[in-house]
């Protein structure tokens, strides 16, 4: 339950703020920048979520703005702030960028949003495909008045009825994101699989769908062994249209589908994973005057398959200067904002490796305050189209519907980097020789 | 008109507005309120308009209305007199053939907390009530608890709260969750209030036969609909074990939920049911569901990340068991924020066992070389945990801490040299080939809790150390620019020296106790000086036993708080409460009156947490004797973090008391034939130093009990730091 939620600018001036219940007064918006400064000046983490003289302040940070939420109450707090998060989507994807313009252009739909999407401080309807059907930025050309689509309080809450479309199709994106951490000395310290299946789905009328994956426990469950492996989800987590207790009891995915794209599950393994593109780097460091890389990269998956567009990160100190680069394929270049510099590679096939040098100068004056040198890990961006790591597949995928078209399944699989695919540097120079192969 | 007209200006923005408002044409008035709300929104003051956009209330079109609407909820309360001009259009909407309308009126009627209108309200909400629309349901059962909120009698005389009893059997699943949204926030409002007893008609009792119901509604309603289903469930009572198991097997799919609130949800209704299920294999199997979807949470933004940390730190606390195998997952990421970071350190140290001391450590190593100094001392601060939590690593992280030792970084030198101190007192005698590294750091330590540390652990060894004399008297010539901590220990360490090794220190002992009696400003430092000083005189064998005793050994505490507040905070989970490890009745105000009396409310609330914490730590039965172990207080403003969780047990409690008997058995003659030998003192210094004596004691109380180290330092040192000491003055006075 939020009292009052109110976006604000960095300087914690509020841009828009709306009071659901009277128990906050909205003058405690602006003290909530100072607050935070106070807490930062007594040496402690400025949390999420903090309380002084009985206010909770909870809030998020999106870009340069905060999205803040008062409560005086014990309040739900993952509740307030995934809200703030979802409001934050919502209005991306009303404003395509959230930002302190487009708050200041936007103001009268904010309001409405802020009205819907919360009553009395407790979440209503957040789907912001659903919004979008009564709350349009352009509700003057509308000469019909709309109403509440049923959807906002159907049990089907995310599909409206009365679609059509004259082909019926769906797509299938399998996407595998594999985040992993490789230590100094070359080992895999921590490494996961999340992995998403997003669909398009353009499909008439209120159909059902029922989705089949080579999920080890329901292959069990029913009995059956499939031609090939099976796999173990370890997490999974549905979109809200798929029956959890279906699920529960015999493994089945079935689901009425939103009208176009959504992702409709994800899951995690936390098996480990053999790095599928592999870098290592030779630093060597001459304090003072240059420093030398030397990095080796191996894409160590099957032949038949190819990594497009590899991008490796391989951080710099943030004062060196003129770079000179040799790769054996692929392009370098230095990126001075992110203190790194990029290796790029459109094309790296399966099994292969290549070399590449990077030289740097370094300043002969070294400023004395930082005797801690900033070692940030070398990250890697790729993507591997055709092959998953887990093995994942799609078995079937069931479209029935009342008026019983025929319905095609189209299913793509893809692996890429998550969010944290990082090799940690060697602490000093040579520290981890490149062996050679 | 006029009334207003008065007020207004003729030119300026508002006079423009007011002129647009009323104009002939839709459009212009349309621009005008919107530039009225753009006004409103940045700040400007735009009350007195209200007559003139009152008028606009009344239109075909929707987004007009809307801003009106949200005008008057703005401004309701500074025009009270004029809102009665709104309600017909209010009323009228709520008849309105469009659910939108209908739903918006009787939304907006409820914020607008002007007392004429809530009068108005109630027809027509008894109306929506019963709406053919479920949107309008839904809206309008929300709107009782507004009504609540503002005439609570409103709702008793007109039968709302009935109403919505009935209403948890719609056929809507989201309608029932708003009515179960309603009768817990009216139950919240009505508990606030002091006065309420449990059989008020506003307290919501979940029966078994809402039960059922909230049970059927779970799988159907949207995810925030489940959110509020999941707080309710976990009010109900179960009956017996068997309904207990049945709502645990209906809420586990939920784990399923993408939405983390809903998870979070599942797993406060799972951990509180399952304290009925005697069923091992069946809390085995619930524990087991529990642990993916916890660790998945950890794959959402940083914020929700760290509630779920935050949360994830008590259940280990309660269930150690339940991510045994998943310390990896907490590992850092690079580019995580500093809060997150430091909760999964936290996490880390829990879940630390013997099987993954060697990946806990390299990782540790790793964030010690990282650049945000804070992050660096926490991450050493956890090898030491580490060290004392597993005995079996302690070695491998003394090696860690030395190889950090080595790089010569002031900062982390120093926090080592402090990590080193709690591992020599979990371990003594163990690593002393250790002590001659840390003593060549010692010009490097300019912070007071290093010089402390390492001062104690040359004390402590000094009969090993052969230049111990040398490096003590470092810090004895700069005794008096020394902070007090470093002041205590430096006495200690000496008296220590001199009880080893009489024969060399004696001028060294001589001189810190006369610069402590007579230089020194902290009645503590003198007050120790002079406890050691007596001592000496009288019976160097009870020094020895008092200043060498031996120190029972530190430990972890596996939990942070005491376990019933533990319990308490695990029925709370993903609340503020859970979040801060604090019960609710330390932050919160009291009620709606909250904002208002919260000054009131926070010493209301502390002197109730200190009442509660005294309880508890009764209740606990430990610690009772220990003056100086902070660390427990459930609602203690600096949270044991780091190796402030490191408990002292049963502190010194034998020391104190020797010293006690000996002074109170210790008659007159014996102090006397003490001096007379002069086995230590000079006798040119005696008078001075024990009129100072004499003095020290007249100006401090009869129970002088040293104010205990600061809770980070987690390690009270010195077992005399405790002593109580109860001196007849006029012992001293006859004396001479």
């Amino acid at each position: 339950m939020a009292s009052l939620i109110a976006i604000l600018d960095l300087k914690g001036k509020p841009l828009i703020q709306r009071s659901y219940r009277d128990d906050v007064p909205s003058s405690y918006i602006e003290r909530f920048l100072p607050l935070m400064l106070e807490i930062e000046e007594e040496g402690q983490q400025v949390t999420p979520c903090f309380t002084n003289e009985g206010i909770n302040y909870m809030h998020i940070r999106h870009s340069n703005l905060y999205l803040l939420a008062l409560s005086c109450r014990n309040s739900n707090a993952a509740e307030i702030i995934l809200i703030l998060h979802r409001l934050s989507q919502v209005l991306v994807e009303y404003f395509k960028e959230l930002e302190e313009e487009s708050i200041r252009d936007n103001f009268v739909i904010i309001y409405e949003l802020l009205d819907e999407m919360v009553d009395f401080g407790y979440p209503q309807t957040t789907e912001s495909k659903i919004l979008q059907e009564y709350i349009t930025q352009e509700s003057h050309k509308l000469e019909v008045q709309v109403r509440p689509p049923m959807a906002a309080t159907n049990a089907v809450s995310w599909r409206s009825e009365g679609i059509f479309y004259r082909k019926n199709e769906v797509f299938l994106d399998v996407i595998e994101s594999v985040n992993l951490l490789v230590n100094s000395n070359g080992n895999v310290v921590r490494s996961e699989i999340l992995g998403a299946v997003k669909m398009k789905c353009y499909l008439s009328g209120m159909p059902e769908l029922r989705l089949g994956l080579n999920d080890k426990v329901m292959l069990e469950t029913a009995g059956r062994t499939s031609r090939g492996k099976s796999i173990e989800l370890e997490d999974v987590k549905f979109h809200q249209c798929v029956r959890l207790s279906r699920f529960e009891n015999d493994r089945t995915i079935s689901f009425i589908p939103p009208d176009g794209e959504f992702e409709l599950m994800s899951y995690r393994l936390s098996q480990s994973v053999k790095p599928l593109v592999w870098v290592e780097a030779a630093i060597e460091n001459y304090k003072g005057s240059r420093v030398e890389y030397m990095v080796k990269v191996r894409a160590q998956f099957k032949r038949r398959s190819t990594a497009n567009n590899v991008e490796i990160y391989v951080p710099v100190p943030d004062d060196a200067d003129s770079p000179k680069f040799r790769a054996a394929t692929g392009t370098v270049h230095y990126a001075p904002d992110k203190s790194a510099f990029v290796w790029k590679i459109k094309q790296l096939a399966g099994g292969r490796d290549f070399l590449m040098r990077a030289h740097f100068g370094l300043p002969s004056v070294k400023s004395e305050s930082d005797s801690m040198e900033r070692r940030p890990p070398i990250t890697v961006k790729f993507e591997i189209p055709y092959f998953t790591v887990s093995g994942i597949q799609v078995r079937y995928l069931k479209i029935v519907d009342k008026s019983g078209y025929q319905a095609l399944p189209w299913v793509r699989y893809i692996t890429q980097n998550g969010d944290d695919y990082s090799l940690r540097t060697a602490l000093d120079k040579g520290a981890a020789p490149i062996v050679p192969m | 008109m006029n009334v207003f007209a008065r007020a207004a200006p003729k030119k300026g923005e508002n006079f423009e507005l007011r002129a647009d408002l009323n104009s002939e044409y839709r459009d212009k008035r349309k621009d005008a309120i919107k530039r009225v709300i753009a006004n409103m929104t940045v700040g400007k003051d735009v009350s007195g308009l209200f007559p003139d956009v009152l008028k606009n209330m009344q239109t075909e079109d929707i987004e007009q209305k809307k801003l009106v609407y949200l005008y008057l909820i703005n401004y309701a309360k500074t025009q009270p007199e004029l809102v009665i001009l709104a309600v017909n259009t209010f009323v009228k909407d709520s008849d309105d053939p469009n659910p939108l309308i209908r739903a918006l009126a009787i939304r907006t009627m409820g914020c607008i907390r002007v007392e004429k209108i809530i009068d108005y309200l109630c027809d027509p909400l008894q109306k929506c009530l019963r709406d053919e629309s479920p949107y309008v349901r839904k809206t309008a059962a929300l709107c009782v608890a507004k009504l609540y909120d503002l005439k609570p009698e409103l709702v008793l005389e007109n039968g709302f709260l009935e109403q919505l009893h009935e209403m948890i059997g719609d056929s809507n699943p989201m309608v029932v969750a708003n009515t179960i949204t309603a009768l817990s926030d009216i139950h919240a409002t009505a508990t606030a209030l002091p006065s309420t007893s449990s059989s008020d008609p506003a307290v919501f009792h979940v029966t078994s036969s809402i039960l059922s119901k909230l049970l059927i509604a779970l799988n159907e309603c949207s995810e925030w609909g489940r959110v509020a289903l999941l707080s309710a469930l976990a009010r109900y009572e179960a009956q017996d074990e068997k309904e207990s198991e049945h709502i645990c097997e209906r809420v586990v799919p939920q784990f399923q939920h993408v939405n983390g609130s809903v998870v979070l949800g599942a797993v406060r209704v799972v951990m509180i049911h399952m304290r009925n299920v005697r069923r091992e294999e069946l809390t085995k199997q619930l524990v087991r569901k529990m642990a993916p979807p916890l660790v998945t949470l950890l794959s959402s933004p940083p914020e929700v990340q760290w509630v779920a940390l935050r949360n994830i730190n008590l259940l280990l606390q309660k269930r150690p068991d339940i991510l045994q195998n998943d310390i990896r997952v907490f590992f850092c990421k690079y580019n995580d924020p500093l809060y997150v970071k430091v909760e999964k350190l936290d996490i880390m140290i829990r879940l630390a066992s013997e099987n993954n001391v060697d990946a806990l450590l390299s990782e540790l190593k790793e964030y010690a070389s990282e650049v945000d100094v804070d992050f660096v001392r926490r991450s050493i601060k956890a090898i030491g945990q580490t060290a004392v939590k597993i005995e079996a690593g302690a070695e491998r992280c003394v090696n860690v801490l030395l190889d950090l030792i080595s790089t010569r970084v002031s900062y982390v030198v120093q926090e080592a040299v402090v990590v080193m101190k709690d591992i020599f007192r979990k371990y003594p005698q163990t690593y002393e080939g250790v002590i001659p590294t840390l003593c060549a750091n010692l010009e490097e330590l300019d912070e007071p809790e290093a010089k402390a540390s390492l001062i104690w652990i040359i004390g402590e060894y000094a009969n090993k150390i052969d230049n111990a004399d040398e490096l003590l008297g470092i810090f004895v010539d700069t005794f008096t620019d020394e902070a007090y901590p470093v002041q205590l220990q430096t006495l200690t360490a000496v008296v220590k020296l001199f009880l080893y090794k009489p024969d060399t220190s004696q001028g060294i002992v001589q001189r810190i106790l006369n610069t402590a009696t007579k230089d020194c400003d902290s009645p503590d430092v003198r007050d120790r000086a002079y406890i050691y000083w007596r001592l000496l005189s009288t019976d160097p064998g009870a020094a020895k036993s008092v200043v060498l005793a031996h120190r029972p050994p530190i430990e972890l505490p596996l939990t942070t708080v005491s376990p019933g507040l533990l319990n308490e905070l695990l029925s709370e989970i993903s609340s503020l409460a859970s979040v801060y490890h604090k019960p609710a009745e330390t932050f919160i105000g009291q009620g709606r009156a909250g904002a208002e009396l919260i000054k009131k409310g926070d010493d209301l609330s502390d002197s109730r947490a200190a009442t509660q914490k005294a309880l508890q730590t009764v209740a606990a039965g430990q610690h009772t004797e220990n003056l100086l172990d902070f660390d427990d207080e459930p609602g203690s403003d600096s949270q044991p973090t780091g190796l402030a969780a490191t408990q002292i047990l049963q502190q010194a409690s034998p020391a104190a008391n020797n010293l006690l008997m000996g002074t109170s058995t210790n008659p007159l003659d014996d102090l006397v034939s003490i001096f007379g030998s002069a086995s230590m003192s000079a006798p040119a210094d005696a008078p001075v130093a024990s009129n100072s004596f004499g003095s020290g004691f007249g100006a401090s109380p009869t129970l002088v009990a040293s104010p205990p180290l600061p809770a980070q330092n987690g390690l009270v040192i010195s077992p005399s730091t405790a002593s109580a000491i109860q001196s007849p003055q006029e012992d001293l006075l006859g004396l001479f």
